[in-house]
Parts: structure tokens; C-alpha cells; sequence
């Protein structure tokens, strides 16, 4: 019995599939998004927490934020600087960072990560007042 | 048997949990009486021409193994890795996932942990990472590999001959790894060094010279059947008329001379007799016996894959010489296995013979086509299926029947319903084992792949417990007295497990109960049964 | 102190501190972020090529499957076509169904050797559940982080994403593939240390890829709900492996030594792979007694190196046995006669 040729179709099949992200990417560059700072985030020059920390825990912290808000109708958080804000995506955070598919959505986008928040908070609360 | 324990003392033995503080690669073998057979007979490797017959002693220290074993047994190993990709692949992919552990019948009937499939294999396998791995080189001990010693040789010929190559942990094992190819494989370099057992090296020469293991001589072998056949005169009234290596017949009958020589078997050997003769007087079937291929069974499979071809091409062989048009054959376990999965490719293709085809009913085997062999029972079940044997049942109404499984016709075939349609058209009563003990989970009898021997008793009565166990429990439920099975060595290895574990449960091949409810043209009114034994109630039957 | 275990247990620890404090105190990131893992899979590819080679390089000289049913036979006689499969496409049934819901180890049973001398046999499940649960766990792990390696991540590998996080608990929401895979592995290095017939079978090599295993759910598990990551730092440099294209070191040097602990687990059990256990995932495919037709009796298996033997022919027996066999009245070939003429 010669069974070699289906044993090298075999594995050339799995050493492909193994190695599959290399032939997906083949000839693309796919750089780390770049994030736009709107102006009014420059301007305000520091967020709620310090850089490193709001990167990896923003989740969290609106997470916090909504159940004190709804649950205990507290509004305001004071952070470790003594600053006070008031608790909300769309009126604190969203505030500064008006440009969401620059700043927000890049991010998401390049983790593939897909965060309800948007099903409730719509796009731009700035433009649904006018 | 009188050495042994008492069987229920066996069960307060038993345990199956292994002592977890210690690694068995520091447990040393202890080749204990009654647990192992004796070593070959330097006679009968002469007559084989194996190497390094002479005179050993299991249990003295020395084996008196040549200078160079080591270096014979880690070529013959390499050998081996690059002939058969299951030994490569088994010593390479077990997970040790321990699903096999207790479906082997030592196991079970030992509790020697060593006994656990995966630990048998594993007996080889530290070795083969030694040798063959670069993990095993590197880390040695700890990476699960040990050096070859004369320690680790007398465990593997210990438990390498405490395996029946029965296939049930294949069953189980996700990965199907078969520890009867382990087992070929440790048997097949423990003859590199003249290390096999006289039960299996004796009647594999005999075989060799004179056709069977038995060494029954053409002549005596014809006396044999005649004996037979005057026996069945008393008891039929009917003289069957066997004839032996005839040229021109139209189909070769081989069976295992082990149903030639002792009881059941030789009733079984009736069985055939008288089936014959009455195809033969209705239907004109043509059939010889031959003395030169007078054994079915082939304990060269036991030995090595060598050996088994040299033996079984003895089949073929006298197939072609007496011109025969297909062969038949009888009820044994690892012959068909043999000759299901190694004939035609050993010694085939058995191009000279025609595709068998049944003269009575014209079934054709198409199954069979390519090996041109037949298995009695599904021959015998074809005869049924069109009518063709006139069977009183009623002479095996006192028997309550279960069946066993052999080992090879499940696993290695997976010959399971012709048997049982002979049977319940031969018998009214059929009780199977539960069903994890019989069908592709069969238990073996305990004494397969050349286990059989007197001295090692002990061993076969443990290896027999699960077998014996189900059969006392169809016992005690149904009231089962006899247990019918298709296989030569359970005919000899059964009655002796019975009478320890199961009293009460007598051991019979198909074909005696065909026999025995076969109505011959011309018979008296049979007043016994094949064994002698009166069929009582016959004659005021019409009242019920 | 089980030795096995122990040591297992001490190397894999051992293994995630020299990648932490490589990359932290060291500063090592190239090493551990590039260089390593770049060498494992070559390793792997290598190595599980080489290894399923060398099975294919041995014959397969008889076909030996091990039949788990009722044959081929008679047409009255139904028989079991994918537990006895006689053709290459009841074959494919029986490796599918063995491969992709472990067949054989669904008949698994537990034997039991009770007072009264009964021994019963029960179905026990635990371990084909533990397992299955284990590789699918594990393969939806593995599918799961393509989106570290493609970009733009397709909507197949989102979908499973979403599915992973169906129940959307925890925050960030929970994947049950990463739980599954930490309990299963859990119980699969359990069961080795509490029962005794496993305990005793089992060596170094195999707690070794659970601890590890379960160093790398660990670890991830950690990243994801616990010590956050910088995600995108680490989704540049696992592009970058893909890509050739890597981020400054400053990236690199931002992402915390937890991810390169996690990595450098992959890596080793990736080189290790091809030359452990592991390797049944190759294996299984080739296993004779499972991938081959039963119709042994019908279509011939050719040995490539069936090679002649030397057999008592049928000549040689009759000249053994001659005279007693004509005595007997059994037919020979060569009368008395003429063998003794020819002696002559």
C-alpha cells in the first residue's frame, strides 16, 4: 500500500493551516492604529485617569460608573487628584472625545473587540442636539 | 488446579489499585509460579531453525543470553519500527489517558498493575525512548525513558507472555493503538534471543514437520477420525465416510487439530464429520480433509510474523495441490484472524482457486473472494437461511446456551450474528452475556495466543475471571448450562475455568450442537447425544 | 511527593519566570517577543513534518483494523459499516466520527470488582467528556486569537468571538472557551493525581503539557480579566511576527513580561510538541487499526516486503511420512516404489 502522496497532501494541508496568518497577510502592512486626539482632549491636556491606567481599565471604570449612577443615582466621581466629573459616556467622555471613529473605533476595530456600550449611547451626542 | 487458590478466596486478592508511592520502573519483576510458562524446548527451535536454542530456566538468574543481546534486541527493534507503522505509531502517540486499564482481562483477574495495556506497552516503549527519541536520550528517567538491562528483558518476556493479543483495549483506546501488536512485537524480539515458551516453540516445530501442532503423525491423524467415525456409527447408525488429501475434491477442509485430539473438541470434530456426510448424501458436497494442512490454528502468529507465514502457507499450498476449488474452515479464534487479515497477504494471491461459492444453496461468498476461504459458520448459517438442514431441536432442548465471543472471530473479523443464528435454529434456548462482555467487548478465555499450558494455571484462571464471571451470572439468572464458542483453544482452555469459577457450565463448539440436531438419512433413533450422554424425554415429546 | 509532578509542575514555573524577569528586569522583549517564538514554530513545522514522515516512511504490511462490529457477510446479515467499515468511504465515517467525537472513548466503561464477587461494567463518561471538552475548548482558544494575527479581522473569527461570549457576563465579557479549557485541563491533571491506575501509568511527559496548557489559560485569563495588557501594543507585535514588519522596541518594551510569560509557554509547547505525546493529534490519522477497510478477505493487502520463507513443503512431508501413510491407506504422490528407485 502507497499512502505517501495522501500523508504529504495531509500534512502540507495542516503545516498550511498552521502557518495560515502568514499567507493572509501576505503583501499587506497592517500598522497599530494611530489615535486622533480631538482638540478638546488636547486641550484638557490629562483624562480621567492617568494614560497607562485608562488604556486598560476604561471598561471597568464606566462599568463602575454605570451601576453607581443607575443603582445608586450618585453622579459625580472624584479621582485620585481630587477632580470632579461628572459620570457619564456621553456627556464626560465622549465630550472630549467627540471624534469616536478616530479615537474610539480604532482601537476596537484593530482588538476586534465589540463593546455594547455603542447599542444604547448613540454615535454623537453633539449632533443629535442640534 | 490443586495449587490453587480457592476461587473465592481469588476475589479477596484483588485489587486493582496499584501502589502509588512507588514508580514501577523501580518495581522488579518477580516471574512467580503458576504465572508463567515454561521455556521453549532448545529441540523444537533447532527443528525451526531459530537462533539461540538451548537449555534456560526462567526463574534462575541466568538466561545464559548472548554477548551481543543488547545490540540484537535495539536492531530488531529498529527493524521493526521501519516494518510495521503500528508499532511506530503505538510507541509514539499514547496519551496515557488510562482508558485501556481495566478493560484487559489480566488485568482485571491480577490487579498487576503491569498488567494494564498501557503499562505493558509502555515495558517497550520506555526502552524505544531510550533508544530511539531525543527526549529520552536528553532526559532520560524523568522523560519516561530506561536503558535496556536483563531486568527490563525478564519484565517484558514476564508480561509479553501475560497477554492474550485478544484486541479488547484496541476496543477502547482513542487512538485504537492495538497491544496485540505490542505484544507481537516484544514476542518477535524475545525469539531474536531464543526467549519463547515451550507451549507455543513445541507446536509450532510440530506443526512445521507434520502439519499440526500436535504432532499427530498422517496416519494417526487418520486413526483419530476413524475413531470418530465408528463412534458416530453407534450413535447414528449412520457410517460417514471422510476422505484425506484427495486430489480433484472440489473443497479443502481445515480446522485445528486441537478438535481432532481432545474433549469437546473432538465432538466438535464429529460435528463436522456428520455435517459432511449428510451434505453429501443430499446434495453431493465434495469435500476432503488433508493431513498435511491438518491445523487451522497457527501458533507461529505467536511467535513471529515470520513464523506465521511459514506455517499458514501450508494451506494454500495443499489448496493448490489437490486442485480444490475454495477451502472451508473450522471453528477456531486467532486462525481467522490469521487468515482474515495476514493469509492472502502473506502467501496469497490464491489466484488458483475460484471465488467460493456455496453448491448447495449458490451463495456466494463475495465476502471471501479474494482469500477463496470460508468459515464454517457463516456456511453453515447460509444452510439454514435456504432451508437446507433438517434439525430437530428438541435433542439440545435441555441445553440453555450462551455464547463466547472468541477473541479474533470479533475483533479481528467481526464474525458475531452467524453463530448466533446457528445456534438458535439448533437450540431453544439462547441467553446472551451482558453486553459489555460479549461482541467486540468479549472477554477472552483467558489461555489464547499460546497461554494454554498446565503450569501456568494460576495466570489463566485470573486471565478467565471476567469471562468466567459473565458466564456465571447468565448461570445463576437464566440457569445456563453450556457454553458454546467457535474457537479450538476455548474448547480446551474453557472447561477448566468453568469448573473453578462457574460448576455447572459445560463448554461445546457449534457444530456439535448442528450435529446433534441434525437428522441424518437413514439414522436409528438417536438415543444419546455426540457425548454419549441419553436424550431424556425424547420419546413423549408429542404430549407437550 | 510524586516526582512527576512535582518536577512538571517546578518547570513550568520556572519557565514563566525567566520570561518575566527576562523581559522586565532583563529587558529581553526581542527574545522573548520575536526571536523564541520565531524559532518554535519553525521547530514545530519542522518537527511534526519530520515526525508524520517517519510514520509514513513505515509500511504498512498487513491490514490489521480492529473490527468493532458485525462483518460483511451474508446479504440477510446487516452488517456494522462503520464500526467494520469495508469501503474507503465508511472509513472516512469511522475517522470523522473517532477524530472529531472520540468514538472509541465514548464506549468507555469502569470496571468494578464488588464484595459479592460480581464484577460489573459501567459506562463512565467523565473522561471522553473531560477530553472533548478540553480539545474544543482549546481549538476555539486557538481560532479565537487569529484576531491577533489578521487584520482586518474576517467577520468568521468575530462570529466566533461573539459565540465564545454568548452569555456576556464579566467585563470584559467572558469567553467560556478559556474557562472550559482551565477546568478541563484542571480535571485532567486531577484525574492523574487521584486515581490510582492513572497515577501510576503516568510519567513526567504527562503532566507536563497540562501544567503548561494550563500556564498558558492562565496566564490569558489573567491578561484579559485581571492585570490588563496593552492589547493594541501586543496585537502590533504579533502582527509584526506575521508581517515581518515589527513595532519600535518602545512598543515592545510597554507590553507587560505577563504577555511574554504567555507567549513564551506557547512557545515551548510548540517546539515540544513534535517530539511528545502530543503528537497523537498527527497520529491518529495514521492508526491502522482505525484508517483502514475490513474487507481483508475480499481485496488483497500487498506487503511491500513480504519477502519468501522457508516452508516444510508438502514433498518433504510425504517423504517423512511415506510409509506410514501409504500403511494407512492415504493417498501419496510418489508410490513406495518410486521414492526408493530414486534414493537409488
Amino acid at each position: 500500500m502507497n499512502d505517501k502522496g495522501k500523508i504529504v497532501a495531509g500534512l502540507v494541508i495542516f503545516l498550511v493551516m498552521v502557518t495560515f496568518p502568514f499567507w493572509y497577510n501576505l503583501g499587506k502592512a497592517a500598522p497599530a492604529p494611530e489615535i486622533v486626539l480631538s482638540a478638546q482632549a488636547k486641550a484638557a491636556g490629562a483624562c480621567v485617569l492617568p494614560k497607562a491606567e485608562i488604556k486598560t481599565e476604561h471598561m471597568q471604570l464606566l462599568d463602575v460608573w454605570r451601576d453607581t449612577v443607575v443603582r445608586e443615582g450618585q453622579r459625580v466621581y472624584v479621582n485620585a487628584e481630587g477632580k470632579k466629573f461628572d459620570m457619564s459616556l456621553s456627556n464626560t467622555c465622549l465630550d472630549c472625545h467627540s471624534n469616536r471613529k478616530e479615537f474610539c473605533d480604532r482601537c476596537h476595530t484593530y482588538a476586534s473587540v465589540d463593546p455594547y456600550c455603542y447599542d444604547c449611547h448613540i454615535e454623537d451626542p453633539k449632533e443629535n442636539d442640534q | 488446579m490443586k495449587d490453587l487458590p480457592k476461587a473465592k478466596d481469588f476475589y479477596s486478592r484483588l485489587a486493582h489499585r496499584p501502589d502509588s508511592a512507588s514508580d514501577w520502573m523501580d518495581v522488579p519483576v518477580e516471574i512467580r509460579k503458576g504465572m508463567y510458562c515454561y521455556a521453549a524446548n532448545p529441540k523444537s527451535l533447532d527443528t525451526l531453525g531459530f537462533p539461540y536454542a538451548r537449555d534456560w530456566n526462567p526463574v534462575e538468574g541466568d538466561w545464559k543470553l548472548p554477548e551481543n543481546w543488547q545490540q540484537i534486541i535495539h536492531e530488531g527493534f529498529k527493524e521493526r519500527l521501519e516494518r510495521f507503522r503500528s508499532f511506530k505509531v503505538f510507541m509514539d502517540i499514547c496519551v496515557r489517558c488510562g482508558a485501556c486499564a481495566d478493560k484487559c482481562h489480566f488485568f482485571i483477574g491480577t490487579g498487576d498493575p503491569k498488567n494494564m495495556p498501557v503499562l505493558r506497552a509502555e515495558l517497550l516503549r520506555s526502552v524505544y525512548r531510550n533508544d530511539f527519541t531525543t527526549f529520552g536520550k536528553l532526559l532520560g528517567r524523568i522523560g519516561g525513558a530506561r536503558p535496556m538491562t536483563v531486568d527490563v528483558l525478564k519484565e517484558w518476556w514476564y508480561y509479553m507472555f501475560q497477554c492474550t493479543e485478544c484486541r479488547r483495549c484496541s476496543v477502547f483506546c482513542p487512538y485504537g493503538i492495538d497491544t496485540a501488536e505490542i505484544t507481537i512485537m516484544g514476542r518477535e524480539l524475545l525469539n531474536l534471543l531464543g526467549l519463547n515458551i515451550d507451549w507455543i516453540a513445541t507446536p509450532v516445530s510440530n506443526c512445521y514437520m507434520t502439519g499440526n501442532h500436535l504432532g499427530i503423525q498422517p496416519h494417526a491423524y487418520k486413526d483419530m477420525l476413524d475413531f470418530f467415525v465408528d463412534d458416530i456409527e453407534e450413535i447414528t447408525g449412520v457410517r460417514v465416510e471422510p476422505s484425506y488429501n484427495r486430489v480433484g475434491a472440489d473443497i479443502l477442509f481445515i480446522t485445528p487439530s486441537g478438535d481432532v485430539f481432545a474433549d469437546p473438541g473432538t465432538y466438535t470434530a464429529m460435528g463436522y464429520l456428520i455435517l459432511f456426510h449428510y451434505l453429501r448424501e443430499k446434495y453431493g458436497f465434495d469435500i476432503t480433509w488433508s493431513t498435511y494442512a491438518s491445523e487451522g490454528g497457527n501458533f507461529g502468529f505467536f511467535t513471529s510474523h515470520e513464523t506465521m507465514k511459514r506455517l499458514n502457507s501450508k494451506m494454500y499450498a495443499e489448496a493448490r495441490r489437490l486442485g480444490v476449488k475454495w477451502i472451508l474452515g473450522g471453528e477456531c479464534g486467532h486462525m481467522w484472524r490469521v487468515i482474515t487479515q495476514y493469509m492472502d497477504t502473506m502467501n496469497g494471491p490464491a489466484d488458483f482457486l475460484q471465488e467460493p461459492v456455496s453448491p448447495i444453496t449458490g451463495t456466494r461468498f463475495e465476502n471471501a473472494k479474494s482469500t477463496k476461504m470460508v468459515h464454517i459458520a457463516e456456511f453453515t448459517a447460509d444452510l439454514i437461511r435456504h432451508g437446507k438442514l433438517e434439525l430437530d431441536k428438541r435433542r439440545n432442548r435441555h441445553l440453555k446456551v450462551t455464547f463466547h465471543d472468541s477473541c479474533n472471530p470479533s475483533r479481528g473479523m467481526g464474525m458475531l450474528e452467524e453463530p448466533r443464528y446457528v445456534i438458535r435454529n439448533v437450540c431453544d434456548h439462547f441467553y446472551d452475556m451482558p453486553e459489555n462482555t460479549i461482541r467486540e467487548q468479549t472477554f477472552c478465555c483467558g489461555s489464547g495466543a499460546g497461554l494454554n499450558a498446565g503450569e501456568n494455571m494460576e495466570l489463566r484462571m485470573a486471565g478467565g475471571l471476567p469471562r468466567a464471571n459473565a458466564v456465571k451470572y447468565v448461570h445463576e439468572q437464566h440457569g445456563v448450562n453450556m457454553l458454546a464458542t467457535i474457537c479450538a483453544i476455548d474448547r480446551a482452555a474453557l472447561p477448566p475455568l468453568m469448573q473453578y469459577w462457574v460448576p455447572g457450565v459445560d463448554v461445546t463448539g457449534l457444530h456439535e450442537m448442528v450435529a446433534n440436531a441434525l437428522v441424518l438419512p437413514g439414522e436409528k433413533q438417536r438415543e444419546t447425544n455426540l457425548r454419549g450422554e441419553p436424550l431424556e424425554g425424547m420419546e413423549d415429546d408429542s404430549d407437550e | 511527593m510524586n516526582v512527576k509532578y512535582m518536577y512538571s509542575f517546578l518547570a513550568v514555573i520556572v519557565l514563566f519566570l525567566i520570561a518575566y524577569v527576562g523581559t522586565e528586569a532583563v529587558g529581553l522583549q526581542w527574545l522573548f517577543g520575536v526571536l523564541i517564538p520565531y524559532a518554535a514554530l519553525l521547530v514545530f513545522v519542522i518537527g511534526f513534518g519530520r515526525r508524520v514522515m517517519s510514520w509514513a516512511r513505515s509500511a504498512v504490511p498487513f491490514r490489521i483494523p480492529t473490527t468493532c462490529g458485525q462483518q460483511k457477510t451474508l446479504p440477510w446479515i446487516r452488517p456494522n459499516s462503520i464500526d467494520n467499515p469495508t469501503t474507503t468511504g465508511a472509513v472516512a465515517v469511522r475517522m470523522f466520527l473517532e477524530i472529531v467525537t472520540f468514538r472509541s472513548l465514548f464506549r468507555n466503561t469502569r470496571m468494578k470488582a464488588k464484595a459479592d464477587g460480581r464484577i460489573t461494567y459501567q459506562l463512565e463518561l467523565f473522561l471522553w467528556l473531560g477530553a472533548l471538552a478540553f480539545h474544543y475548548a482549546f481549538a476555539t482558544v486557538l481560532v479565537r486569537h487569529l484576531r491577533f494575527f489578521m487584520e482586518p479581522v474576517p467577520v468568521p473569527i468575530k462570529l466566533i468571538e461573539t459565540l465564545d461570549a454568548f452569555f456576556q457576563f464579566g467585563l470584559p465579557v467572558v469567553y467560556l472557551s478559556g474557562v472550559v479549557l482551565a477546568a478541563a485541563v484542571l480535571y485532567l491533571a486531577l484525574r492523574r493525581v487521584f486515581i490510582p491506575t492513572v497515577r501510576y501509568i503516568s510519567l513526567a511527559n504527562d503532566f507536563f503539557p497540562l501544567f503548561l496548557i494550563f500556564g498558558i489559560a492562565f496566564t490569558g485569563i489573567l491578561m484579559r480579566y485581571f492585570a490588563k495588557v496593552d492589547i493594541v501594543g501586543i496585537k502590533a507585535l504579533t502582527m509584526g511576527l506575521v508581517t515581518f514588519s515589527f513595532p519600535e522596541s518602545e512598543v515592545l518594551k510597554g507590553i507587560s513580561g505577563l504577555f511574554y510569560g504567555h507567549l513564551f509557554f506557547v512557545s515551548v509547547l510548540l517546539a515540544y510538541f513534535p517530539f511528545s505525546k502530543l503528537m497523537h493529534l498527527g497520529g491518529i490519522f495514521l492508526s491502522p487499526t482505525r484508517n483502514l477497510t475490513t474487507d481483508t478477505r475480499a481485496r488483497r493487502h500487498v506487503n511491500p516486503w513480504n519477502y519468501p520463507v522457508k516452508v516444510h513443503t508438502y514433498e518433504e512431508y510425504e517423504d517423512d511420512f511415506r510409509e506410514k501413510m501409504v500403511e494407512a491407506g492415504l493417498p501419496v504422490v510418489k508410490s513406495l516404489e518410486a521414492a526408493a528407485a530414486e534414493k537409488e
